[in-house]
This record gives C-alpha cells, structure tokens and sequence, in this order.
C-alpha cells in the first residue's frame, strides 16, 4: 500500500499539488489545495471528495455520519438566537422557578438559591454538578459565541483566541443538560404532587423556551464556514 | 488495492479532531498542532482502548453501590424510610404513577447498564479484531454518545426535591449516598464514550485488503 498521495487512486483524478496553483502552497507546506478538497468521515476515517455546490447534505458512503451540512445565513441567524437566549437566561434566572403552598404557606425559590440550599446541605458535589450543567456551561456557550460571531457578524476580523474559544464550547457541548433538567422538573413536580401544591413560576416557561432557542442556536451554526473565518493561519 | 474506499490514515493525514481539516503527518513532527485551530493533532484517539476500558471499569465498580445504597431518606412524621433506585421504581409502578416509573426505570436503570454493554462489546470486537458488521457497530456507538446524559434525570429529581422538601416543611428528604455514586457513575461513561475511537472499528478493515 502505497502511503504518497501523488501515487494514490482518490488523488491521481486531479493533477499532483506541485504544479497547479503554486500560489497556495506555503512554503512551510501548511496549505496544500489537494487536502482542502477532501473530508475525512470523524466516524470511520474514509476519504470523501468535497463536491463543488455547497448546497447539499454530505453523508459518509461507508457509515452514514453527516460530513457536512449548509446552512444559510448561520452567523445571522445563529447570533439572533444567542441574543434571544441570552434574554431567557436572564429571565430564568430572575424570576421564581417554583413556589411550594402546603398548610397556607408559600414559598418561593429561584434556581440558583435552590443550588445554595443543596449546597448548605452538605452536597456539595451535586450542587457544583447542577450548576455546571444547567447554569454555567449554557452561560459559557451564549456569552463565547457571542464574543465569537459578532465581529463576524459586521465584516471585521475575528476577536483575539475566538479559534480557541470555540473549540472550548464545542468540547463543553456534551456537558449542558438544560433539556435532562427540565425532564427532571417534571418529574418532581408529579412526585411531589400528592404531599404539597408546586406551582411552576415565570422561569419554568422560560427555562423551556431556552431549551428550543439554545438548540436552535446551535442548528444555525455551522462549523465548517466558522472555522472558514477563525482560520490561524489568516 | 482497494480503488473505492482510501482512510485518511492511509494517506498519510490527520483528520482534525476540533475543525476537521486534514494536515499530512510529516507536518505533525514539526509542529504537533493543527495550522487552522490549533488543536493537538492525533491519528487516533490516544490509548483509546485503554482509557475506555479503565473508565468502563470505574463505571463499573461505581454502579454497584449506586444501585444498592439507598437514593434517598424521607423521614414523615419520625419513621425514616431510605429508597434505592429500584425500590424507588417499584413503589411508583404500585402506586399506579407508572410514567414516572418508566422515565426512572429507563433513564436510571437500562440506559447506564445497556451504555456499558455497548461500550464493552465495541471495546471486546475492536480488540479481537472483528469485522461484523462495522456500520451498525457505529451506529450503537453514536447511540452511547447520543443518550448517556440523559442518564441525569434521576440527580436532577433527587436535587429539586431535596431543595423543595426543605423550603416546604412537609417532610424531610435527604439525598443518599448512592446520589453521588450514581452522578460519577453518569460522568465516567459520559468521559468513557468520548475517548472511544469508532474509528478503530473500521481500520481492522482496511489492514485486511
Ligand atoms: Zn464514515
């Protein structure tokens, strides 16, 4: 097997990188234009040519993966997204998550005062664990991207550490579970059901509506064109 | 040779992890990082197989007392009674509220045990070098990926009722010790999907041809 890439099938349709274009070969043999016309599969590794419309969906021949999505529009659309989230985290945030009634009593509580209360208890761990994924990482995501899409957004070159910054979110992505949080809202309110009232407050719906426009955000956002403009190398 | 199907790895390229752009590996001994987003460039996962397996490993210790130390203490009215997970499913499906039975059954109980067997099974083909079916293979793989944080649900219940209950007065709910061993146990088969390499599944293939 040979391992040249002048002497291999996928490469042999197009002439070899030396004599075409020498004006994209740096000399420090960063760019090639070859490999710029080629996409790995993340999944299975199997060579894909990239085809010249960017309209369509790429699926991986071998195993299926999605390679590569267009999106129209996506630094528009995706930092409107952001700012709307933004507005529902701050509301999340400020309003009353839920209000207790048993024996005539009412008691409110927001979502970060209940993270103080698990902390006072003594859970530590849980309270750090729930304030990563429900409250930071989603914090750090909006305000990155943010900082990442603006300057985009108005033609200008893209802010100091945005490449760095944005590979910081997308590792942080497995890692916001606001959607499993709210999965788990209903489910206490069901259980608690039968010892007291719960009545849902202000940031219930608030906290529902980010889910959809955190997820919106982010199906907006496409990769391939982002990376396009935070290139190091420009 | 196989005119079809080239690997990067055949080739000579790394596929960049971060932003998917493909650097030729004599590059890398120059300069270990991606030209575009600086990422630490590798051909694989590193020590794939063996940080998944020790991860697998710890999960697995971690579920057994996360499934036999109780999840939580409700003391009503002086009598203290502690629920374990499945104590906690069995009494909602008697209680006839047999959805929230299901979400915790699902949620705590099959998908972290079915999440390990998946993962043990793909470590076990990759390591015997099978070639049974490789794409269905990836698929369960993306489905570990996919699914495993919903796993969370059940910390979630445990904390909002531990921060209500006390604001309430009612009772008093207390989250147990398995509350802590079922999140780790969630975090580590989250961290042990992700170092996980499905690409190794396939690359028995191409070493065969
Ligand atoms: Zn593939």
């Amino acid at each position: 097997m040979s391992r040249k890439p002048a002497q291999h099938p996928v490469l042999s349709s197009s002439p070899s990188p030396d004599n075409r274009e020498p004006s994209r070969q740096q000399n420090d043999g960063v760019v090639t234009s070859e490999t710029d016309r080629l996409i790995a599969c993340h999944d299975c590794d199997l060579l894909h040519h990239l085809p010249d419309n960017r309209t369509t969906t790429l699926l991986c021949a071998r195993c299926g993966a999605v390679l590569r999505r267009r999106k129209p529009a996506t630094v528009e659309r995706s930092l409107a997204w952001i700012t709307a989230a933004l507005i529902l985290f701050i509301l999340s945030n400020s309003f009353p998550f839920l209000a207790i009634q048993s024996s005539g009593l009412v008691q409110e509580t927001i979502l970060l005062s209940g993270i103080h209360e698990l902390w006072k208890q003594g859970l530590h761990g849980l309270s750090v664990l729930v304030l990563l994924t429900c409250v930071l990482v989603p914090l750090v995501q909006m305000l990155g991207l943010l900082y990442i899409l603006t300057p985009l957004q108005f033609g200008r070159t893209p802010a100091p550490y945005a490449g760095s910054l944005y590979r910081f979110i997308q590792e942080l992505a497995p890692w916001g579970m606001m959607e499993v949080f709210m999965v788990g809202i209903l489910v206490a309110l069901v259980k608690l059901g039968h010892l007291a009232t719960i009545i849902p407050g202000i940031s219930v719906f608030s906290f529902a509506a980010l889910i959809f426009v955190m997820a919106a955000a982010f199906a907006s956002l496409d990769p391939v064109l982002l990376w396009d403009h935070l290139d190091l190398r420009r | 040779m196989n005119n079809k199907l080239t690997t990067a790895l055949q080739l000579g390229l790394i596929n960049c992890h971060d932003c998917r752009q493909l650097v030729p590996v004599q590059q890398t001994k120059t300069r270990p990082n991606c030209p575009r987003c600086g990422a630490r460039l590798h051909q694989r996962k590193p020590d794939s197989l063996t940080r998944t397996w020790a991860l697998v490993l710890t999960a697995m210790i971690l579920i057994i007392p996360a499934n036999l130390l109780p999840i939580t203490v409700t003391t009503t009215l002086g009598t203290k009674q502690a629920d374990t997970i499945l104590s906690g499913v069995i009494y909602f499906m008697q209680t006839g509220s047999w959805e929230i039975a299901a979400v915790i059954f699902i949620a705590s109980i099959f998908v972290p045990f079915a999440k390990l067997c998946i993962l043990i099974f793909l470590l076990l083909t990759v390591r015997f070098r099978s070639q049974w079916r490789p794409r269905d293979r990836t698929s369960l793989y993306r489905l570990t990926e996919l699914v495993g944080r919903w796993s969370m649900v059940d910390i979630y219940v445990v904390t909002i009722l531990v921060a209500l209950v006390k604001l309430g007065a009612i009772a008093d709910i207390e989250a147990g010790p398995a509350a802590v061993y079922f999140a780790a146990v969630v975090v580590t088969t989250m961290f042990a999907a992700n170092s996980f390499d499905p690409r190794l599944i396939w690359d028995v293939l191409e070493e065969e041809v």
